[in-house]
């Protein structure tokens, strides 16, 4: 009934979408599994309409529909549960609710608190949530505000005469058990009125729920398999699919590190919410790969090295000294060097040049009394652009106006320069094409053989196997599994997969 | 990309424009009233003295602009000008009276310990605002009006003159054409762009507006670096303070007053981004001269002064519509 026809979708410098077809039946619940970047939430997006397709048609009972934002779609009863709560925290449960559809509760511009009231306990009974619909949001909890959500959605039953698709993503990730099977019930049991498109990283949770699954890599449809007669593993495989070439991620390059200089040493340390009892040891030279979902935990423990969120258990040791005080600040002064996913907001200052974002890390090694010796800035900066190939037509350049494997390059250059021997790399071959790619994987090799200890947050598996000495596994923020290797004797991406879902 | 460059220079290119504008108006003017008049040549407007006049003007205006400039390079706000600049002004004059009420005495111990005074409220500005993460708009607003009172306070309401010849020779004696205050001004400025563009606070500064996370990231002490901005900010408050006070010779409650408005439209019109890390003291400058400009202009053809007001206002907008890209900013609060 609701049919993708051969979707498209493409962003700059990344086809996001590749001829996606895509159906749901009335009444059935439609999984669809991916690993983080193979464009489930692009295919969401579309699907409720925050996206726009640049490619293909989407047909509801075999008629065209184009949206233009959700709101459209939603007239369509097409809804989508978000993952990230979507609900206005200091507004009352009821008017969640109805945000945006208030006017049927309103007589000559005066709401109707309680015939809201009323509709919204109405509403509530459908998942047989029992709570005052007067409630501020921010008292429930997570479950129950993950169940209001679903009750937003499944306002347009009344709204809407024909067929709802509702779009549940990651609706688990922060229940307990007994929620998620109260969850599945209630959704199983709202199969007469409306079909679901369940979303989840946990596949175990999406055999069990779904009738049958999608199953994504990047950005195609690689399988549609009926959950009777799939299981855990084959999915799996499929989610990872292609081989990893040696050549690509410079395995020839990886030295041994050197195992008697611990850089950073990690004993029991737990942040509340984020990961417990993690112990790890980096070493000089050392390239070590924490791996895992998104919330696995991973960034939370590359923020604490950083100095970003102190922990508060265990102990961190930096180069022998345990810390007491986390601060970027102190961070930077014990040589932590830090290159962040989001480049354009925390990787390089857009409207300062080449040189200036290069030495904002040291720039006190560049000034006495205060006053900057902008030539030898730029002598740096030429140094370096040279060494790194950076292509910029002058040192005086806005950083905001490179190609971003350029400004990651300034953003290497800018810890590296400062003598920083401890990198946290999250993410730095995000958004960058092949050849940058190649060159971030180039500099690594090359810190590493220097000497540096690099923590790193890699963008897929096959970059975390091709680049690492040692590769961690975590899930729910614990160490699930350490992988120990040198070249030639690399674990599949199925054994890390494995231990990851 | 030509946006960008056309971004860049278009405030300088409404000076000219301004400054070619109103002679047009003087001309039109004469010819219907069929006397002589060559195009600039015979403009009141456009000639060394009237120059002198709009220089003298702006002056002020011009130290507390480049104050306010820094805090909005770092994409904080500082409201407290008025405030500060009655405060320093009215502690210099009871200081400079007190101490020999002449330049040649003691007494020039009270213009340090005006801008001292101004840099004083800037750090408690700076401080408040870091320490008790306060937004700086609401903080310095307050501050302003704690100082507003204070010199009410401290004068109980009265005028005080100073009439002192050496101090007043600031405005009296000329060099070129110019009174000295305009060469004073001038030194500040250049003060001003060297810290901006040669001294890490400066660098710093740009930094934190052009984004704060990735400063700290850097190992920043953004605090720091906040509290001395405004600290800062209070010295230049304290300059327009000193040469307001050397411009009409009466330090009062009111001398601070309407340099909110003026300050910040010429920061705006000049160019520097609101939302930090875009612009600088050269565009102050500009943007200094363009208010300037177009007070002095409209006066010069006779439109009357409400009208003045009501420009400036359309202008400001202006200016931050045209130099807005409002396609990275989602929601405006």
């Amino acid at each position: 009934m609701y049919q993708l026809k051969a979707v498209d979708k493409h962003f700059p410098g990344v086809h996001a979408l590749q001829a996606v077809d895509f159906e749901v039946q009335r009444g059935e619940i439609v999984g669809l599994v991916g690993e983080n970047g193979a464009g489930k939430s692009t295919l969401m997006k579309v699907i409720y309409g925050a996206y726009q397709p640049d490619g293909g048609e989407i047909k509801i009972d075999g008629k065209r529909v184009r949206f233009q934002n959700p709101r459209q779609a939603m007239d369509h009863g097409i809804g989508m549960v978000f993952q990230e709560q979507s609900l206005i925290p200091n507004l009352t449960v009821m008017e969640n609710i109805f945000l945006g559809f208030e006017k049927q509760f309103v007589t000559f511009g005066v709401v109707s608190w309680r015939a809201m009231a009323t509709a919204a306990r109405a509403q509530l009974a459908k998942v047989k949530l029992d709570i005052d619909p007067t409630t501020i949001t921010s008292d429930l909890s997570f479950a129950q505000r993950q169940l209001v959500e679903l009750v937003k959605v499944l306002t347009l039953e009344e709204r809407i005469d024909g067929d709802l698709v509702i779009l549940l993503d990651e609706p688990t990730s922060v229940l307990a058990e007994e929620e998620v099977k109260l969850l599945f019930q209630i959704v199983r049991g709202l199969t007469k009125r409306a079909s679901f498109i369940f979303v989840s990283h946990r596949i175990s949770e999406v055999l069990e729920l779904s009738d049958r699954i999608y199953i994504m890599k990047d950005g195609a449809v690689v399988d549609v398999v009926h959950s009777n007669d799939a299981d855990l593993d084959d999915i799996q495989h499929k989610m990872v699919g292609r081989e990893i070439n040696s050549e690509y991620y410079r395995e020839h390059k990886q030295q041994a590190y050197n195992s008697n200089d611990v850089l950073v040493s990690f004993d029991n340390v737990g942040l509340q919410g984020s990961y417990r009892n993690i112990s790890f040891d980096l070493h000089a030279g050392e390239v070590l790969c924490l791996v895992g979902t998104e919330g696995s935990g991973r960034e939370a423990i590359l923020r604490t090295v950083f100095g970003r969120d102190p922990c508060n258990a265990g102990r961190v040791k930096i180069k022998g000294e345990p810390v007491t005080a986390f601060s970027p600040m102190a961070g930077v002064r014990r040589g932590i060097g830090h290159v962040p996913r989001e480049r354009k907001i925390e990787g390089i200052v857009n409207g300062m040049n080449v040189y200036e974002n290069m030495t904002l890390a040291q720039i006190r090694k560049f000034a006495r009394l205060g006053i900057m010796n902008v030539p030898a800035e730029k002598q740096l900066a030429n140094e370096w652009i040279e060494r790194l190939g950076i292509k910029t037509p002058s040192v005086a350049k806005d950083c905001g106006g490179l190609s971003g494997g350029n400004q990651q390059k300034v953003v290497l250059a800018k810890w590296r320069s400062s003598g920083s021997d401890i990198l946290l790399l999250d993410h730095p071959t995000r958004g960058l094409d092949i050849g940058a790619k190649e060159d971030v994987y180039e500099m690594i090799r090359e810190m590493s053989a220097n000497g540096v200890g690099i923590l790193l947050a890699a963008d897929t598996l096959e970059e975390a196997i091709g680049l690492s000495h040692t590769i961690i596994v975590l899930k729910d923020g614990e160490i699930q599994k350490r992988f120990e290797y040198a070249t030639g004797s690399k674990p599949s991406l199925y054994d890390l997969v494995h231990h990851m879902i | 990309m030509i946006r960008d460059i056309i971004v860049k220079w278009a405030p300088l290119l409404v000076l000219v424009f301004l400054v070619l504008l109103f002679p047009i108006f003087e001309w039109l003017e004469d010819f219907r009233a069929g006397k002589d008049h060559i195009y600039l040549l015979d403009s009141r407007f456009f000639s060394v003295r009237n120059a002198s006049r709009i220089a003298v003007a702006a002056t002020p205006g011009l130290m507390v602009a480049i104050g306010v400039t820094f805090i909005i390079i770092m994409g904080s706000i500082d409201l407290s000008m008025e405030g500060s600049v009655s405060i320093s002004a009215v502690i210099f004059a009871f200081a400079f009276l007190a101490l020999g009420g002449t330049l040649l005495s003691w007494a020039w111990l009270a213009i340090p310990a005006a801008m001292l005074v101004g840099a004083g409220i800037g750090f408690v500005n700076g401080l408040v605002h870091v320490v008790f993460r306060i937004p700086s708009f609401m903080v310095s607003l307050a501050m302003g009006f704690v100082g507003t009172g204070l010199a009410l306070v401290l004068t109980g309401g009265d005028r005080i003159r100073i009439e002192d010849e050496v101090f007043r020779s600031l405005l009296t004696v000329r060099w070129l054409n110019f009174p000295i205050m305009c060469y004073v001004a001038l030194l500040a400025l250049l003060v001003a762009w060297f810290i901006q563009s040669h001294t890490t606070l400066g660098r710093n500064f740009y930094a934190i507006g052009g984004g704060e996370e990735l400063a700290q990231a850097s190992g920043l002490n953004v605090a720091r670096i906040r509290v001395l901005g405004f600290a800062l900010a209070g010295v230049f408050f304290a300059l327009g303070a000193l040469m307001a006070v050397g411009r009409i010779g009466i330090a009062e409650t009111a001398t601070g007053n309407n340099f909110m408005f003026i300050s910040i439209a010429a920061v705006v019109v000049g160019g520097t981004a609101l939302w930090g890390g875009i612009g600088g003291i050269p565009n102050t400058l500009v943007g200094i001269l363009i208010v300037y400009v177009i007070t002095n202009g409209m006066v010069v053809i006779g439109l009357p002064s409400w009208l003045q007001d009501g420009v400036l206002g359309v202008l400001v907008i202006t200016a931050v519509v045209l130099s807005t890209s409002r396609k990275s900013i989602s929601f405006v609060k």
